[in-house]
């Protein structure tokens, strides 16, 4: 009977369908969209080196990534925020951090007119977010970039509708040089904005600004490198307009570097240092410190070793900045525990 | 002329097809019990799972509006007020259109071009939502933020709902998609309404002299309210429930704002991007909440149009 | 009602009349456009690649939903196994023996059901299976998918089966078939053209819902490795390709609307076709 063809048909196909041999390493995997450009390359060119490893990354947001690390729906996450002692407190086995890659977030525009780089203050950003700066043709723009014709236009912002990591390191920095942002807004994963458009990842928020006039948005640097949009420069705590860009990135790890925590827990925002871009941060893989599948917890750690060494090549061609290396030092030995 | 040996054998086959059909009987019943089972399983999860919030919230859920995962307040009012306004407003447009179509289609329209209208017309209902989504998401977003939002703002900026900011993404845009979703519905089931009203009727009024819009507006039309109606509340339950089209074009904002060019957020679209991420019990629960009522509200509105549909089918049957 | 009110009268004639056409031809063009734009930007930007690769990675251009494809095609494969069986036999019974108290209860149930939205349905799989499998699989996606498809094709069922002739049936029972062999070999098969129909439209009504797929079959880069894992699905790819910047993505997913909407309605239209030139379904 006809129902018979179609399960003949369907059973056939199951078995066309993974065309490949059965000791496949399967890991999902799903997280932070901040480092989800470098992370889809890793997985892809580990896939390339190991044919039998897969790594299925979803890039749903930080808060995702904590939240399906909870659920043990998938093997390991990853957020741009470290995991408060609160949501460390819910996991049954403990997650173990670690620092991937470095990143900034940047401002980016879509102004109608404005061809050059813009240089963004403290002031002007926390104004344009909590929505005291409301047209592009206000003077404290006029002030820090001369020269600039802005339209009369207003301002749409444009922020994140998930919870995302990025969001945090936004509003951990703005929380940080505005004591006005931190009580009326504050810094999380998620936050009541007082106006704007939401956008779904980072890839949402770089798609809206680049599909709205007037716009303005924060995402990670290669989402705007990537689409070519135009990004900002952000005034530093020693004053200097600095752009975020591997170098810049770099000098603020500088001193957390140095003084890394155990735990890897660690914020760079508004980092001291004359080129240092002061809205960086690190990125974290959400690793369970027990594995209870032995092949799976090998191809993890083999994965991890590989991210620190041969990894951390691809990060300047993306626009990211490699980790330091007291930083992968310290991490290869947390590696070891991972059982 | 039955001998004993026929005897048996025809009372073995009445035996054995009487337990055929018995067996026939229990395994299509099962069948049939498993789509109330079905049904039972989901409101019982909807209800159980969304226990915490309702707990600690109870009914002031509904009108709070407050929705903050990191405090762990949770509010439902910006996500009604937002699948309400895009609803009403869906129906603002789509009504007119449709119930405009659905007269031509019946009463000016010969047969066949009428039929093969309809059909055409149906396969709007048949395209998923997400191809909708993309399609306003590239065409009807631009148009609106680039002619349609900023020519209303500045011939109707008086009034509230035309002012502020021009995004092009909002709830007007998301009511317009949904417009387009819903008049499908409208015109299918008021043309079959407005096809059943006995020909005596039209016909009663054409004698008396009124002209064919008079006949049609004032005897055939308020004839098949009923069904018309019914049309209205079914394409309301579609554009209460649609996720992926309103969620690409609504702005993702759970705020309530007076204006109809603010960015909003309807309860599909919040469940539709936020689940996955929900950490935590309240969390989930309240995004649980959240889908509890907008069951019931689709069931209501669902059973209304039941009701009235069913209405006019049985009103037109006597002749 | 006479005299120089006439002119008025035939005047507002005249214009709502011809406004009930035009509004008639804003609808009907509205899926011309629709698919204009489809046809247009999809059919530039199919090509090999978007039907043989694998995604790449973001930024990446040349990249294919192969296995998205191939994902949406298990999991409406699964969910049609589930669902069709069913609901082609609670509609059976629904027509066939008729039960004071059940069955209006179950039509009623089943209208409900229906009316449900997907998002909703999409909650009770990922309670039913995520949660208790703790993983994402193309297995809950497909039963979200089921749960959707079972009232469309109970009620289509009901609605054919009972458009059979009486005389059919008591002819049937008359000759000394059983009740069960009667609904098998006469009932059945004379109703099996709107029989049809009903499992083809709603299996076409499921194959584009991307909705339930979200927190059931979540995404999957790479090829699945079968229905217990995460699933790529056209439409959960149309959605997140859309929202991202990259233009190659856009282009990828008006491809993917362009194969998505070629498949429903074609689905769509054959259907159509076998109600109404009344193609049989040969005898089992």
């Amino acid at each position: 009977m006809k129902l018979t063809k179609i399960s003949l048909a369907l059973a056939g196909l199951m078995a066309v369908a993974p065309p490949f041999a059965a000791a496949q390493q399967r890991i999902n995997a799903a997280g932070a969209t901040f480092p989800a450009v470098i992370y889809q390359k890793w997985f892809d060119e580990y896939h390339k080196m190991h044919a039998d490893v897969q790594v299925n990354y979803q890039s749903i947001g930080s808060g995702g990534g904590i939240a399906q690390l909870t659920a043990g729906t998938v093997d390991f996450g990853a957020s741009d925020m470290p995991m408060t002692d609160e949501q460390i407190s819910k996991l049954t086995v403990k997650p173990l951090h670690f620092p991937s890659v470095l990143g900034g977030v940047v401002p980016t525009y879509n102004i109608a007119g404005v061809t050059q780089d813009l240089k963004f203050t403290p002031e002007t950003l926390s104004g344009i977010f909590v929505g005291t700066i409301t047209k592009w043709n206000d003077p404290r723009f006029a002030k820090d970039n001369p020269g600039v014709k802005f339209p009369a236009e207003d301002i749409q912002v444009v922020h994140r509708s998930d919870g995302s990591g990025t969001t945090f390191v936004w509003t951990d920095y703005l929380s940080k040089v505005n004591p006005d942002w931190k009580s009326k807004v504050g810094a999380n994963t998620s936050v009541n904005w007082p106006l704007g458009l939401g956008g779904k990842g980072n890839e949402g928020v770089a798609g809206t600004v680049k599909q709205t006039p007037n716009s303005i948005g924060y995402v990670e640097l290669i989402y705007a490198v990537q689409t070519k949009m135009a990004y900002g420069s952000v005034k530093n705590a020693s004053g200097s307009f600095v752009k975020a860009d591997f170098n810049t990135v770099t000098d603020a790890a500088a001193a957390a570097a140095k003084n890394m925590p155990d735990d890897f827990r660690v914020s760079i925002t508004n980092a001291a240092g004359k080129n240092a871009y002061p809205i960086s941060s690190f990125t974290w893989l959400l690793i369970p410190s027990h594995i209870p599948d032995a092949a799976k917890a090998k191809t993890i750690k083999g994965f991890l070793q590989w991210m620190l060494a041969d990894g951390q090549k691809y990060a300047a061609g993306l626009s990211y900045a490699s980790l330091p290396k007291e930083v992968i030092a310290k991490e290869i030995k947390q590696i070891a525990k991972i059982q | 002329m039955a001998t004993p040996a026929v005897a048996e054998t025809t009372a073995i086959r009445r035996r054995t097809t009487q337990t055929g059909d018995i067996v026939a009987r229990l395994i299509t019943l099962a069948f049939a019990a498993s789509i109330i089972l079905i049904t039972f399983l989901l409101v019982w999860q909807l209800w159980t799972q969304s226990a915490p919030t309702r707990h600690k919230f109870g009914f002031a859920f509904l009108f709070t509006s407050t929705w903050n995962p990191v405090t762990e307040q949770f509010g439902a009012l910006p996500f009604v007020y937002g699948t309400v306004v895009t609803s009403i407003l869906a129906l603002l447009i789509s009504v007119p259109l449709g119930l405009g179509s659905a007269i031509f289609l019946s009463e000016l329209a010969p047969a066949g071009i009428s039929n093969a209208l309809t059909f055409l017309i149906e396969l709007l209902a048949a395209i998923p939502s997400v191809i909708y989504g993309l399609l306003a998401l590239f065409t009807v977003v631009p148009l609106m933020r680039t002619y349609g939002e900023p020519f209303l703002k500045s011939t109707l900026g008086f009034l509230p709902w035309f002012k502020g900011p021009v995004y092009g993404f909002g709830l007007l845009t998301a009511g317009i998609v949904l417009s387009v979703m819903t008049v499908p519905f409208i015109i299918s089931v008021s043309r079959e309404a407005l096809l059943a009203v006995p020909r005596e009727q039209r016909e009663a009024a054409l004698a008396l002299g009124a002209t064919h819009w008079e006949s049609t507006w004032q005897i055939v039309v308020p004839y098949a309210k009923l069904g018309i109606l019914g049309s209205i509340f079914l394409g309301l339950a579609r554009a209460l429930g649609e996720t992926m089209a309103v969620t690409m074009v609504i702005g993702n904002d759970p705020k309530i704002a007076a204006s109809l060019f603010a960015p909003g957020y309807s309860i599909a679209a919040v469940i539709a991007n936020e689940f996955s991420e929900a950490t935590g019990k309240v969390y989930q629960s309240a995004l649980i909440e959240l889908g509890l009522v907008l069951f019931l509200l689709t069931i209501i509105i669902n059973g209304v149009a039941r009701l009235m549909i069913v209405a006019t089918t049985r009103k037109g049957s006597k002749r | 009602m006479m005299g120089g009110n006439l002119i008025w009268r035939k005047s507002v004639n005249a214009v709502m009349l011809s406004v009930t056409g035009v509004f008639t031809v804003l609808a009907v063009s509205s899926l011309f456009l629709i698919l204009g734009y489809l046809v247009y930007y999809g059919g530039r930007s199919l090509d090999w690649n978007f039907f043989t690769k694998l995604p790449f990675p973001p930024g990446e251009i040349g990249g294919g939903m192969a296995n998205a494809i191939v994902g949406s095609l298990e999991i409406v494969g699964v969910a049609a196994l589930i669902g069709l069986p069913v609901g082609f036999l609670a509609g059976i019974y629904l027509s066939e023996f008729e039960d004071k108290m059940f069955c209006p209860l179950v039509r009623y149930v089943a209208d409900l059901l229906n009316g449900i939205p997907s998002i909703v349905v999409g909650l009770l799989a990922w309670g039913l299976v995520v949660v208790p499998t703790r993983s994402f699989s193309g297995l809950a996606g497909s039963i979200a998918l089921a749960v959707m498809l079972i009232p469309i094709v109970t009620r289509q069922t009901e609605q054919f089966l009972r458009e059979v002739p009486l005389s059919l049936r008591e002819a049937a029972l008359a000759l000394g078939a059983s009740k069960w062999k009667t609904i098998a070999t006469v009932v059945v098969p004379a109703g099996s053209k709107g029989i049809l129909t009903g499992m083809i439209l709603g299996v076409a009504r499921i194959s584009g819902e991307s909705a339930p797929l979200l927190f059931t079959a979540f995404n999957n880069q790479f090829w699945g490795g079968g229905i217990t894992q995460p699933t790529a699905s056209l439409p959960v790819m149309i959605y997140s390709h859309a929202i991202a910047p990259y233009e190659d993505w856009h282009r990828q997913a008006w491809a993917a609307g362009l194969v998505l909407i070629g498949m429903v309605l074609i689905a769509n239209i054959a259907a159509r076709l076998v109600l109404a030139r009344g193609i049989s379904v040969p005898r089992a």
